[in-house]
C-alpha cells in the first residue's frame, strides 16, 4: 500500500504520565482520516509527534520517505498545518500573513505572490487581502489559517481540531474546502471530538483515548463492528425507573444518562410497542451513529 | 549547510544552525518597520534627553573627568547603555510575546523551520535594534559636537556586539519566565546594578575595591571599556579582551537559552 504516514509502536511520556501508549497507524495517500478521542486522549501530542516537534520515548514514524524526528525539516517541507490554536500573526494583513510564512519554506516572494490570489478566493477573503487580521472574525480567521497551510502546496495536511468555536455556517464552509482538497489528492489528517465531522469527512477514523487506539475503520464500520444498528431515547422523569423495569426485556444494551434512557438494539418494533403503553415517557427512534460508539468506546464521563 | 539537517536529539547537543534564520529576521523587520516612526524617535530621543540633561545639569558642577568634559565621559556610557537596553526589551518582552503570547514560534516551528533557527534568529534580532539604537545615538554625539574621531565608527560593530551579548543574556530570562512580571526581577537586579557599576554615570574607579572586582566581570564594563576611548580618539587598551568577554557572554548565553527553550518547548 501506499502509506504517506506510518507508526509504529510510537509511545510519549512526561514524566509518570503516559500520554501516547502504544500508537499504530498507517494513512494512505488521499484519504481523509480522523482522530477521535476526548479531551486529554494524547491526539494533539500525536500530532507533534509526527511532525517531529518532540521526540518520542520508543517507536517508528515515517512521514513521506523520511524518518521522523531524525528528517522531520524535509518531512516539514511537504505538510501544512491548521493549529488549534490561533497564531496568526495580529501585526500583519491577511495577505502578509501569507507572504511571511511562505518565507519560513523557503518560497521566493514572486511565487507566493503568484499563489495568493488562489489561496485568499479558496478562504473567501478575497476582500479583506489588505485588512488586519485583528478585525477578522473566527471564521474568517480560521479559514486563512487554513490558507496559510496551503501556501507551500503540501501533500498531506494536519488540522488539529479545524472547527473548534465556529459557528454552523463557517464549520459548514470550513468542511466544504476540506472535501475540495481530498477532491484534489490531498491527504488529511484531523483531530476533531466532533462526531458530526468526523462522520461527514473521515474516509477513515481511528478513536482514541488514554494515549491509544481503541478501534479503526470508515465510520460505517466503526459503527456495524461496535453498536447495535437502532437507538431508541427515551426521556421523561420515570425513564430511569421504567428501563430497569421494561428495557432490560427489549434492549440489548441500555444506559442512563440524567433523564435520558438510551437503548440499543438491533429491532425496535418490540421496544417501540412496549413504549406504546407509557404515555408519559417521549422518545426518539434513530439509526446509531458515531457518537453512540464514541460514548460506548470511551464513556459517558466527563474528561477533565 | 545541507538542506536536511538531523533534529537534535538532546537538550544540550551543540546548535545547529542554517539559513532559515533569515525569513523570521525579515518577518520581526516587517512588524518594526510598520512603527518605525516611534521607534526611531525613541532611539534619538532618549540619548539626547540624557546627554542634554544630565551633560549640563551635572556636567556643569563637575571638573573634567581625565581629558574629557563630562558630556564626552558620558555619551560613551549612554552608546552602551542604550544598546544594552535595546537588545534586552526586545529579546524579553518582544521575545516572550512573539513566544508566549502571539504562538508566533508555534506557527513557525510547523514550517522546515527548526528551535535552533529560532532562537539564532532572535539573538540576531535583538542585535540588530542595538545596532539601530547605536547609530542613533552616534549620529547624536556626530552632532553635539563630542567626538571629531575616526575611530568612533568601531561603535557601530560594537554596538552589534553588545546587542548579541545582551539579547542572548535576555533570552535565558524569557526561556525561564512564567510571565511578563518575571522581567522585573531582570531589570531590578541586574540591569541596574549593572549601569550604576559599569562606568555609565561616572568613572568605577570611584567605587570601593569589591565593586570595582564585581564591575569587572559585568559585561557592560567591558563595552564601556572599549567605547570612551573610541570616541576619545583612542586606540582602547586590552581591545581583545574586552572583545572576549562580550562574545563570551553572548555565547554562553545563546547557548544556555537554547537548552532552557528546548526544554521548555519540549512539554
Amino acid at each position: 500500500m501506499n502509506a504517506v504516514l506510518s507508526a509504529r509502536d510510537l509511545r510519549k511520556s512526561y514524566g509518570d504520565q503516559i500520554v501516547v501508549d502504544g500508537l499504530n497507524l498507517s494513512i494512505q495517500r488521499g484519504e481523509c482520516f480522523g482522530l477521535l478521542g476526548p479531551n486529554g486522549a494524547g491526539k494533539t501530542t500525536t500530532l507533534r509527534l509526527m511532525l517531529g516537534l518532540i521526540e518520542p520515548d520508543a517507536g517508528e514514524l515515517r512521514l513521506f520517505d523520511h524518518a521522523v524526528p531524525d528528517q522531520a525539516r524535509a518531512a516539514r517541507l511537504r505538510v501544512g498545518v491548521v493549529p488549534q490554536m490561533d497564531n496568526l500573526d495580529p501585526d500583519f494583513t491577511v495577505a502578509e500573513n501569507l507572504l511571511v510564512y511562505g518565507r519560513y519554506f523557503g518560497i521566493s516572494d514572486a511565487v507566493i505572490e503568484a499563489r495568493l490570489p488562489d489561496l485568499l478566493e479558496f478562504a473567501n477573503l478575497t476582500h479583506k487581502r489588505d485588512v488586519k487580521v485583528t478585525t477578522l472574525s473566527g471564521g474568517m480567521k480560521r479559514r486563512l489559517t487554513l490558507a496559510r497551510a496551503l501556501v507551500n502546496d503540501p501533500e498531506v495536511i494536519f488540522l488539529d481540531e479545524p472547527t473548534t468555536g465556529l459557528d454552523p455556517q463557517a464549520r459548514h464552509l470550513i468542511w466544504q474546502r476540506l472535501r475540495e482538497l481530498t477532491a484534489h489528492g490531498k491527504t488529511l489528517l484531523l483531530t476533531t471530538h466532533f462526531m458530526d465531522e468526523a462522520e461527514r469527512l473521515c474516509h477513515r477514523l481511528a478513536v482514541m483515548d488514554n494515549g491509544r487506539i481503541i478501534s479503526e475503520g470508515s465510520p460505517r464500520e466503526l459503527i456495524e463492528q461496535n453498536i447495535e444498528p437502532q437507538v431508541v431515547e427515551v426521556f421523561g422523569e420515570h425513564a430511569a425507573a421504567w428501563a430497569q423495569g421494561h428495557a432490560v426485556h427489549h434492549a440489548q444494551r441500555f444506559e442512563v444518562s440524567g433523564e435520558t434512557v438510551y437503548c440499543y438494539v438491533s429491532d425496535a418494533q418490540p421496544l417501540l410497542q412496549e413504549l406504546q403503553q407509557h404515555p408519559e415517557l417521549r422518545y426518539l427512534h434513530r439509526p446509531a451513529n458515531l457518537e453512540d460508539v464514541f460514548l460506548k468506546l470511551t464513556g459517558r464521563e466527563m474528561r477533565e | 549547510m545541507t538542506g536536511e539537517s538531523k533534529m537534535t536529539t538532546h537538550y544540550f547537543a551543540l546548535p545547529e544552525f542554517s539559513r532559515r534564520f533569515i525569513p523570521i529576521w525579515r518577518r520581526n523587520f516587517l512588524v518594526w518597520k510598520k512603527m518605525a516612526g516611534s521607534a526611531i524617535l525613541g532611539n534619538l530621543a532618549d540619548p539626547v534627553i540624557y546627554m542634554l540633561g544630565m551633560g549640563y545639569g551635572l556636567g556643569g558642577m563637575l571638573p573634567k573627568i581625565g581629558e574629557m568634559s563630562y558630556m564626552a565621559f558620558l555619551s560613551a556610557g549612554i552608546v552602551c547603555y542604550s544598546t544594552m537596553n535595546s537588545a534586552s526589551f526586545e529579546a524579553l518582552y518582544s521575545g516572550f510575546s512573539r513566544m508566549h503570547e502571539q504562538r508566533t514560534w508555534d506557527a513557525i516551528l510547523n514550517t522546515p523551520v527548526t528551535l535552533d533557527d529560532i532562537v539564532f534568529s532572535e539573538v540576531v534580532w535583538a542585535a540588530s535594534k542595538s545596532l539601530l539604537s547605536g547609530l542613533a545615538v552616534l549620529l547624536v554625539i556626530w552632532l553635539l559636537g563630542m567626538s571629531h574621531s575616526l575611530l568612533s565608527l568601531w561603535i557601530i560593530p560594537l554596538a552589534l556586539l553588545v546587542g548579541l551579548c545582551f539579547a542572548a543574556l535576555g533570552l535565558i530570562v524569557t526561556a525561564l519566565a512564567p510571565g511578563y512580571d518575571f522581567f522585573m526581577y531582570y531589570f531590578t537586579l541586574v540591569i541596574t546594578p549593572m549601569v550604576l557599576l559599569c562606568g555609565v554615570f561616572f568613572p568605577v574607579e570611584q567605587l570601593p575595591q569589591l565593586l570595582q572586582n564585581v564591575s569587572s566581570l559585568l559585561p557592560l564594563t567591558h563595552a564601556v571599556n572599549l567605547a570612551r576611548p573610541l570616541l576619545n580618539d583612542a586606540i582602547p587598551a586590552h581591545f581583545l579582551l574586552h572583545i572576549a568577554v562580550l562574545s563570551g557572554y553572548a555565547l554562553t548565553g545563546f547557548y544556555v537559552s537554547l537548552v532552557l527553550f528546548r526544554k521548555r518547548l519540549s512539554q
